[in-house]
């Protein structure tokens, strides 16, 4: 009768087998019952804190409607404010990788913090929908398989508004953008689709607060048009001193839907009646999904119009939603997640779209007009489509297929 | 190039010269004459103009809105200066940069809690809403010829003020040799206090003015600080009549660096040089001009203590 000695190998061996098939068991009990990690990056301060704010809330509106669950599953939301700064968003996403183990990513209004973050996100391998933010660089061939550009690229509201100068027949139109890479790569797009001709193009300062000099190169110019991209307070800025000098009478005023959403129409009121802008979504869009988001949103928010901020982030909480539902639930699954989110197959607030191959989407682009609503407060109207499905000019340079 | 577009750009150069003057004013009574560098300045500008936006619309008058504005912030500023700025008054400038920095940062919260993360409207007065034709074919923004009578006044004022009334000598007295002015009976820290609340009246004028055509937001006052800062480095530290003349030269230079610049360029080079070069040029002018200034005159134009 031998009894396994103590120097045997078998009890042991059958120990740590014992151990690492408890091991195994146990982890995949735990994945099971471990909440799916969202990571939400919400610039509530810096310089994108009004439209961080209006993401927020769209955020905040799709998870209350879900319950506080995406697919069934519980979820936690990582939570952090990226100030609209790279360096701090870059530590924070670190942070959410390393600490808090996301498994899906959500956030950044800026595309200066999206290109930050990015790289790390990919490394990890964890979808990144990205609610805003659609830099040209993630859509050409640096493109990457977990980033998915939800909202547009970033050229397409600009091809779209010179789509509609185009159509409109303008015979002259004189552009204005900041003298900086986003300003350069607006103006670019507009004139991909314009043919008429562009008598100036006007490149100002970052940050500027007087356009006195430019209005006045702009009277003696005397074009029909003017397109301008102006991010945040430059636009204010601008279009409160373009109709102040009375230029309006003479001259259409055309932009993209960045510096005519509901946060530039509360501070400048009145003045922007009749502004013509191009965006991928509006209030008064016509599907179910929207209006029953629009009328949630408003209950919600004092009657507030959401702007396309609110609806991007409302629509990203809808994809993860649906992503985590047709992967089977299991968010750990990242190859099942990024396939199901690549099939957009959700009601989104945009109606149904789909992605190119570079993961932007092909999407119907519309002309909206500021005027009043019935209550006499001052919003956007849609007019009609100016491009229908539209990719952008860059998904063939990307190597995904 | 027409003969009316070189006016309306030199009256714009000398628009955005006075609107840089009203932000630098209360900037430079308070460091050139206290020698307290109060980055906080552009916090109470953005005060100004929210107070203004704010009471102009319950109002739905302007002077009132003006009047409120000051006063609002006067009161701000007095508490600020018990709480804060007479301990620094004496520290270095290294203690007051801190300090004043941590002010702006709790200032935008406040604003913020108030009046939420998007910019307010600041209507403009709906009788100067419109251009007026100045000369025939130059229509000229009229609430802008508001700005420019307001810089005006102010800079005469001032200069009225520090230059030919008592109050304004015994603040020359302490600011050019304080333990002398004391000994001479001059209550310095108590001149020192209202030299302050100067400043903060002139910074809250500023933005009143401005809310109509700028961007009420929160942020606003740190954006105008560069450019004040230059005016004042430029003019002199501590010279008035400095800062008038600095703010004029930079909204010139900065203007027709903007408008004619790029022309000019365009005209002598390839376009495509003149069109990477021309933008850089309206941003730098500014710069250029300061770094001409220095090296002409290392103290600025008209600084009172050379």
């Amino acid at each position: 009768m031998s009894h396994p000695s103590p120097k045997s190998p078998a009890l042991p061996r059958t120990l740590l087998s014992l151990l690492l098939c408890g091991a195994a068991l146990g982890g995949a009990a735990s994945a099971m019952a471990a909440p799916v990690k969202v990571g939400l990056a919400l610039d509530i301060s810096g310089p994108f804190a009004a439209l961080g704010a209006e993401a927020r809330d769209g955020f905040a509106l799709g998870i209350k409607q879900l319950g506080g669950k995406l697919g069934g599953q519980d979820v936690e939301f990582v939570q952090a404010d990226m100030a609209g700064s790279p360096d701090q968003a870059k530590q924070l996403v670190d942070r959410m990788i390393q600490r808090d183990k996301i498994d899906i990513f959500s956030g950044p209004i800026g595309s200066n913090v999206a290109l930050a973050v990015g790289p790390t996100l990919f490394n990890a391998k964890v979808p990144y929908l990205s609610a805003n933010a659609g830099p040209s660089q993630f859509a050409g061939a640096q493109c990457n398989a977990y980033f998915f550009g939800t909202a547009y690229q970033n050229d397409q509201f600009h091809e779209a508004a010179g789509k509609f100068a185009q159509d409109r027949g303008f015979k002259k139109t004189v552009l204005i953008a900041p003298n900086y890479p986003a300003g350069k790569d607006a103006l670019g797009g507009f004139k991909r689709q314009f043919k008429g001709q562009v008598a100036d193009e006007l490149y100002t300062k970052l940050g500027q607060i007087d356009y006195a000099a430019e209005l006045a190169q702009l009277r003696a110019a005397k074009p029909d048009s003017i397109y301008f991209f102006l991010p945040g307070a430059m636009g204010i800025n601008f279009i409160k001193q373009f109709v102040g000098a009375g230029l309006s009478k003479d001259i259409t005023l055309v932009t993209s839907g960045f510096s005519a959403d509901e946060d530039v129409i509360g501070a400048v009121g009145e003045p922007m009646l009749g502004l013509f802008n191009t965006s991928h979504w509006a209030h008064d869009l016509d599907n179910a999904a929207n209006k029953a988001f629009v009328a949630a949103f408003r209950k919600e928010y004092n009657g507030r119009y959401p702007s396309v901020y609110a609806a991007q982030a409302y629509d990203a909480i809808l994809a993860m939603d649906a992503a985590v539902k047709q992967s089977g639930g299991n968010a750990q699954n990242r190859e099942a997640v990024v396939a199901a989110l690549k099939k957009a197959n959700y009601a989104s607030t945009r109606g149904s779209f789909k992605y190119a191959n570079n993961h932007y989407p092909v999407e119907n682009f519309y002309l909206r007009v500021i005027g009043k609503d019935a209550q006499g407060k001052v919003t956007n109207k849609l007019i009609n489509t100016v491009l229908t499905n539209y990719g952008d000019s860059y998904a063939d340079k990307c190597p995904l297929k | 190039m027409s003969g009316i577009l070189v006016l309306e750009q030199l009256l714009n150069g000398l628009g955005y010269g006075l609107m840089l003057f009203l932000l630098a004013a209360g900037l430079t009574l308070v460091f050139g004459i206290m020698d307290v560098l109060n980055l906080a300045h552009g916090s109470l500008f953005m005060s100004g103009a929210y107070v203004a936006a704010e009471a102009h619309t319950r109002t739905g008058s302007f002077t009132a809105a003006i009047v409120i504005a000051v006063a609002v912030t006067v009161v701000v500023a007095l508490l600020l200066e018990v709480l804060l700025m007479r301990r620094l008054y004496t520290r270095d400038h290294l203690a007051q940069v801190l300090a004043t920095f941590g002010v702006i940062l709790v200032a935008d919260d406040i604003v913020k809690m108030a009046w939420g993360p998007s910019p307010v409207m600041a209507p403009t007065p709906a009788a100067l809403s419109g251009p007026i034709e100045l000369v025939d074919g130059l229509p000229y923004p009229s609430y802008r010829l508001v700005i420019l009578a307001g810089g005006l006044l102010v800079a005469l004022a001032l200069y009225l003020l520090v230059n030919h009334t008592r109050i304004g000598m015994r603040v020359r007295a302490g600011a050019s040799d304080r333990p002398m002015a004391e000994l001479m009976g001059v209550r310095v820290g108590r001149i020192f206090n209202g030299v302050f609340l100067l400043g903060a009246a002139l910074a809250a004028l500023a933005g009143a003015l401005m809310g109509p055509i700028v961007a009420v937001q929160v942020g606003m006052g740190e954006a105008i600080l560069i450019p004040a800062l230059v005016v004042l480095v430029i003019g002199g530290i501590g010279s008035v009549r400095g800062a008038f003349v600095a703010a004029l030269l930079v909204g010139v230079v900065d203007t027709i660096g903007r408008a004619f610049m790029p022309m000019l360029l365009r005209a002598t080079l390839p376009p495509a040089t003149a069109a990477d070069l021309g933008p850089l040029f309206a941003e730098v002018a500014m710069y250029a001009l300061m770094v001409i200034v220095l090296i002409f005159r290392p103290s600025g134009l008209f600084s009172a203590r050379s």
